[in-house]
């Protein structure tokens, strides 16, 4: 465990010492204010809500977690850093642990920075907290499993773009998959309905919608969870074969 | 306290690494010789835990290295091929967070380090970022990363790769002060560095180990060694050839230079063991014939080296 504290530390020190952290977080709060007060019509709905803040979540994850994950294990490989930390006494799932964990720290402190919005719907009416507290969560879950993917695909490569668009591919799946146009092309094409059910149910929008409404169902963590740890899980494979 | 069994490394279809043993012993400076892409780097990998072997076994002070790799990894140093390190990091940070890997905390982790910036005279860079530093830096800061915990085990690839001759000659003394007290491993391919600090030297080519032995026994294997340089004055190459010749034991005559009066000849032996020199000396003496060079050659370990790892091939490219 203190291992895995010890990489989440320099790997965290790591975005901080580099233009990364606050490109990433400057851009990321920029583009959540535009998105939530140009586009979202916050103001014209009239209503406490974050609803226009969080529907636009899944789409700036997209671009902007692969951005964080995808530096995780290909600058490792490109530096040579891969073989200095592998022959190190640590484990190899710690390692992965350890890295991950930092990204999604660092993503909790973008996604905290955000807190004058809730501050001011607030402000301006009594908003329901039980949904905004949930919408947080499984905001901050849904970065992490984003994350985990990204970093998946980052271990495949020592390219950061290719790594940076397949794992933008992977993730626009996962939203996609539970999309009308994407169920119904599914149902036009004679999927059983259990098919298109499951094909729904891997989508991140699915479960995220979800826990906007303010709903906390265990199947939505397990969802989460599982997706990041069956993402971290294949990047051990991964960098195991690498070295085969 | 390192010991290969039959190592064996295939990449897809091509055997990289074919059958390697050997064994290194606490106070042995192992020299790891073979021209590029013998194996060497590959062997290191394995040897330090970071490529799986294909077959074969890697014991490391009584772990094995595949079985047991935590407690086999926290026996050695290592320092890979173009001493690889963070960029993004400060010197002291990076030696810091390697201490902090191999278990060190508070004040003993402090003082390790400070000892390896002391060790590898870093303390001009210690607040640099990794980044900056030139190649000779990086390479020591790597290095200090690698004796930061004063293992048992060293294992060096390439160390003084990058490195100017006085830093060369400062690593090199500092590799033969270590390896009193720890089994270390060096790969090179710089034939002096090997005499300065190895007690004994293995070459591998193409995968397979083709020499395993001391310095001396490497150089003996030279076709030059116990050959009989002479600088004669004022005689004919002829007379020479033919007098020097018929000693007995003695094999060929050959004339390295010829100048004005000034002939320099290199008379070879018929098979190891054969004194000439003394010999020699007396026929020169005998004939009154002027000399002012007398030396027996040691052999050369260039010659060697090119002897042993480019038969093989050379034998395959006619198969």
């Amino acid at each position: 465990m203190k291992n895995i504290w010890i990489i989440a530390k320099r790997e965290l020190a790591g975005y901080f010492n580099s233009p990364v952290a606050y490109v990433f977080t400057v851009i990321f709060l920029l583009l959540m204010g535009f998105f939530t007060f140009m586009m979202g019509g916050f103001f014209r709905f009239r209503e406490a809500t974050l609803t226009s803040f969080f529907i636009w979540h899944p789409w700036l994850y997209m671009l902007l977690v692969p951005a964080v994950g995808m530096r995780l294990w290909s600058e490792e490989r490109r530096q040579g850093t891969l073989e200095l930390l592998f022959t190190m006494p640590i484990n190899t799932a710690h390692a992965i642990a350890g890295k991950f964990f930092a990204g999604w720290i660092f993503l909790g402190i973008a996604l905290l920075l955000t807190i004058p919005m809730p501050i001011t719907v607030c402000y301006l009416g009594e908003p329901d907290l039980g949904p905004m507290i949930t919408g947080y969560l499984g905001s901050f879950l849904m970065a992490g499993a984003y994350l985990a993917i990204s970093g998946m695909t980052s271990a495949c490569t020592r390219n950061q773009v290719i790594s940076f668009i397949t794992s933008l591919v992977i993730c626009l799946f996962l939203v996609l998959a539970g999309y009308p146009p994407v169920t119904n092309l599914l149902l036009k094409w004679g999927a059983a309905n259990r098919l298109v059910e499951f094909a729904a149910g891997i989508s991140v929008m699915f479960h995220y919608e979800s826990m906007q409404r303010g709903v906390l169902d265990l199947r939505d963590f397990v969802y989460f969870i599982s997706l990041i740890v069956f993402a971290l899980f294949t990047t051990n494979i991964v960098l195991k074969t690498y070295r085969a | 306290m390192i010991k290969a069994q039959d190592v064996q490394k295939w990449f897809g279809p091509n055997l990289v690494v074919d059958h390697v043993s050997f064994e290194v012993q606490s106070g042995e400076v192992l020299g790891f010789l073979g021209p590029n892409g013998a194996g060497k780097s590959t062997t290191m990998r394995m040897l330090t835990g970071y490529l799986p072997l294909s077959g074969g076994k890697i014991d490391i002070g009584g772990h094995d290295i595949e079985s047991n790799p935590i407690a086999a990894k926290a026996l050695f140093g290592y320092l890979p091929e173009n001493a690889p390190a963070y960029n993004d990091m400060i010197v002291e940070d990076f030696l810091a967070f390697c201490a902090a890997i191999r278990g060190f905390s508070g004040d003993e982790k402090k003082i390790a380090v400070e000892k390896a910036i002391e060790t590898c005279h870093l303390q001009k860079v210690r607040r640099q970022s990794i980044d900056t530093l030139s190649k000779g830096y990086r390479h020591r800061c790597c290095f200090a990363q690698a004796i930061l915990h004063d293992p048992p085990i060293l294992v060096l690839d390439e160390p003084t790769d990058g490195l100017d001759p006085n830093q060369k000659h400062e690593m090199r003394m500092l590799i033969r002060e270590m390896g009193k007290s720890k089994a270390i491993i060096v790969s090179t391919h710089i034939l002096e560095e090997v005499e300065a600090i190895c007690s004994r030297v293995i070459i591998i080519d193409q995968g397979k180990l083709v020499f395993n032995g001391s310095p001396a026994e490497l150089r003996a294997r030279s076709a030059d060694a116990g050959a009989v340089r002479v600088r004669i004055h004022n005689v004919p190459y002829a007379d020479i050839s033919s007098a020097l010749g018929a000693i007995a034991g003695a094999g060929a005559v050959s004339k390295l230079s010829e100048d004005a009066q000034v002939v320099t000849v290199l008379v070879r032996r018929k098979e190891a063991k054969i004194v000439l020199a003394p010999t020699i000396k007396a026929v020169l003496d005998g004939k009154r014939w002027q000399f002012d060079e007398l030396y027996t050659e040691t052999g050369r370990l260039d010659e060697v080296f090119r002897t042993i790892t480019s038969l093989d091939s050379a034998k395959e490219d006619k198969a």
